[in-house]
């Protein structure tokens, strides 16, 4: 321990608010992040209870809206509120007035009524959580805006690498396969930057965004590139975004032949991670995939203790908030 | 070919201003009297007679704007833009003369179509009006419009703006019908397998954010093609919405080499970056989209150095219920005619960027040129199109201020220089505050 500083407490600058959103990781600083690991460490700890459930956001009402499928993120929104002891209501697209051609702005009108805390917000298109924020008072979270942000996502990755080598700092992750298409490579990238990790992105070329440099990693189209990285986390060969005639790449056979992960391409020791869900055959070979240094069903475990961070955090603030007193004059 | 409500001529002394005509030579404090909507007399205490006085100590009188890009939504779309309310907007926003886009619905391809805007406008437009016709037939690409008949009808040049002309040969066969018509084709640059989807100008910014890029060589290879199909067919060009600074450099090649070819640019793309995209705002969302700084900074010297001759609204009137969703689902374009030169008197003109004489040629005289127009001068014997300025005038843009139908502006809440004080349109006081 080095030397320690001792403030008076009345001349600490205040703490800064409540962060009223999680929407983007641009939005947050490395000490937000910081912050959340370490709640999501403390749930994840009460989480191996017998009994599991926590009475701290009793009465409050979490609304989770998918207009995309979902089945981790959704499912763990809505256990992590039920874990907090919060009262929940899911809403999908199809089944619902959005079916009838309701606008998003009307629907989160609608919801707004019912005075939610949080509102939790899957939409395909970038920027749909922004609007809802600004026509209801709920907190908003991001559970995926289009290919813009993912921001629980990427934290909960960084916490299943702390989880794994006890820091994010100074490690070396290589991202690999669609980034173009993919919200969860964005959010990573900031988070990791943010964090300090060295991140390379692995692709086709129009895989890669031009000018993606920008946001503090490097870019290579080489596989082999991979070998140098503490970690390889693989991305989804997102089909469905694959529109007729692009041609992102000659064939899904020829990405499997030179962009897929196989344990030929990594060293004993590295790392895997995957969002999911996998296209086993595709961006990862089954052995990969079920091979122990897969950190997949880790992240699944993560992605529940990060998102009761997440509510916490926005509900009850940050941990043991400062107080604040009138300045006194100092002789 | 332009049309208007017919409403008596004014009688008006506008009194104490800076008269500033840079194409004349002319920037001294005058007064100016208007005898039944003619310049009758420049010169200093002018004996105002029965005419009305326009007290104008401490404002610049300069010739009206023309703007040559606007969408006035009629027919189809009234509820976002009639001409009444298009016209009426671009009086309080300084201009004299506007030209209307034809991708309307139905689209301006036939007599019968050109036929009743004209009949409209000279039944409610507050300012004169010209429409453009499509090249092709309902904006398709395919079949050419009946250009002459269109021309004869009163058809002020031919576009597919909103549309690029996909196919090179059918474009040419265009540029070389325009020997008949005598009329100014305009060209929306924009290769559409490069720009397919994209949401946003292609580079640090949405690679970031996620949106679908619209690459800059999507326009400058179409702006290429299309200045080489009018160099070789001999044709003068008008290219429209000039974003990218390759394009630019295509532009100035092609004057150097002795092309009869103009270019606008707008006042958003000469004022922002796709930096103003960060705040997910459907009002920053345009097609073409706002590009990067050194593009911004191309468009700027290119302005300054008469290789861009003109500055266009492409004032793009959008429904409030179309623009409040999210930047994806949101239609492309921005309304421009009331906020023009604020705009770009607050943006370039204030911080030194471009000259105030520069800004108001290219606002006035240069679009004016570029369709054949009669260009707004301010001399003895010539129809009365003035604008009088107020440069210290600092106020905010807010919705409830706006003449036209939509208020999809890209300045709402922004504090802006530089206040349209009256506009003087072919003789008639048509806007004062």
């Amino acid at each position: 321990m080095g030397e320690i500083k001792v403030m008076r407490e009345d001349l600490r600058p205040p703490a800064p608010p409540p962060k009223r959103h999680f929407i983007s990781i641009k939005d947050v600083t490395r000490d937000d992040l910081e912050r959340l690991l370490a709640t999501a460490r403390t749930f994840a700890r009460s989480m191996e209870r017998e009994v599991k459930k926590l009475p701290t956001l009793k009465g409050r009402l979490v609304i989770n809206v998918f207009y995309e499928s979902s089945t981790r993120t959704s499912s763990s929104f809505e256990l992590a509120a039920k874990r907090l002891s919060a009262d929940t209501m899911s809403i999908k697209s199809t089944g619902s007035s959005v079916d009838k051609g309701e606008s998003l702005k009307d629907t989160a009108i609608t919801l707004g009524a019912y005075d939610p805390d949080v509102i939790v917000i899957r939409h395909p298109q970038i920027g749909a959580p922004n609007l809802v924020a600004r026509v209801t008072d709920a907190h908003i979270v991001n559970a995926g805006d289009g290919k813009h942000q993912h921001p629980t996502q990427a934290l909960l990755d960084l916490y299943t690498i702390k989880e794994e080598f006890g820091r994010v700092d100074g490690l070396h992750v290589a991202i690999v396969g669609d980034v173009l298409h993919s919200r969860v490579a964005r959010s990573l990238v900031q988070a990791l930057a943010l964090m300090g990790a060295h991140v390379t992105l692995v692709g086709p070329p129009a895989l890669l965004p031009r000018g993606i440099e920008a946001m503090g990693c490097e870019t290579t189209t080489a596989i082999a590139a991979l070998g140098a990285a503490d970690v390889v986390y693989l991305l989804r060969m997102q089909r469905e975004r694959m529109e007729e005639g692009a041609n992102f790449v000659p064939s899904l056979r020829e990405y499997a032949a030179r962009w897929g992960v196989t344990a030929e391409r990594l060293r004993p020791g590295q790392k895997v991670m995957h969002p999911g869900p996998m296209n086993r055959g595709v961006e990862i070979d089954p052995r990969v995939a079920d091979h122990a240094d897969a950190l997949i069903e880790t992240q699944v475990r993560a992605g529940l203790v990060t998102r009761m961070a997440v509510l916490y955090d926005l509900l009850v603030g940050a941990p043991a908030p400062v107080p604040v007193g009138d300045p006194v004059e100092v002789a | 070919m332009l049309f208007r409500k017919e409403t008596s001529r004014e009688n008006l002394v506008v009194r104490g201003a800076r008269v500033l005509d840079p194409a004349q030579g002319v920037d001294e404090i005058l007064d100016v009297r208007i005898d039944n909507g003619v310049v009758a007399a420049l010169g200093t205490e002018l004996e105002p007679n029965s005419h009305r006085v326009l007290e104008a100590d401490g404002l610049v009188l300069a010739p009206a704007f023309v703007d040559t890009h606007v969408h006035l939504r009629t027919p189809g779309r009234e509820d976002e833009e009639t001409i009444a309310s298009g016209t009426a907007a671009a009086a309080a926003g300084g201009f004299c003369a506007i030209l209307a886009m034809p991708n309307t619905d139905p689209v301006v391809d036939s007599r019968a179509t050109l036929g009743s805007l004209i009949e409209t406008a000279r039944a409610e437009a507050e300012i004169p009006v010209g429409f453009l016709a499509a090249i092709t037939k309902g904006q398709t690409g395919a079949e050419l419009t009946e250009m002459g008949e269109l021309a004869d009808a009163g058809a002020a040049g031919f576009t597919d703006d909103g549309i690029p002309v996909a196919s090179p040969g059918l474009m040419r066969r265009a540029l070389q019908y325009s020997a008949v018509t005598r009329r100014r084709i305009a060209v929306h640059c924009e290769e559409p397998t490069l720009s397919r989807g994209g949401q946003m100008h292609e580079g640090e910014v949405s690679a970031e954010l996620g949106f679908a890029g619209y690459p800059s060589v999507a326009e400058s290879l179409m702006v290429e093609r299309d200045l080489a199909l009018a160099a070789y067919e001999r044709q003068p060009i008008h290219v429209l919405h000039l974003s990218a600074w390759e394009s630019v450099q295509a532009l100035r090649r092609a004057r150097g080499a002795g092309i009869e070819a103009t270019g606008e640019v707008t006042p958003h793309h000469l004022c922002l970056t796709d930096e103003a995209v960060r705040s997910l705002d459907p009002n920053v969302k345009m097609n073409p989209p706002l590009r990067s700084d050194s593009d911004r900074t191309a468009l700027i010297e290119g302005l300054k150095d008469g290789t861009v001759t003109c500055i266009a609204t492409d004032h793009a009137p959008h429904a409030r219920h179309e623009k409040e969703v999210p930047f994806e689902a949101a239609p492309f374009g921005v309304t421009g005619l009331e906020t023009a030169f604020a705009a770009v008197y607050t943006h370039l003109v204030e911080p030194g960027v471009v000259s105030l004489e520069t800004i108001l040629e290219r606002m006035s005289t240069g679009p004016a040129r570029a369709y054949g127009l009669a260009e707004p001068h301010i001399a003895v014997g010539a129809p009365a199109n003035l604008v009088l300025l107020d440069l210290r005038a600092s106020y905010s843009i807010a919705e409830g201020t706006f003449h036209s139908r939509s208020v999809n502006s890209w300045l709402l809440g922004e504090t802006v220089r530089g206040r349209v004080r009256a506009t003087i349109a072919d003789g008639r006081l048509v806007y004062s505050s």
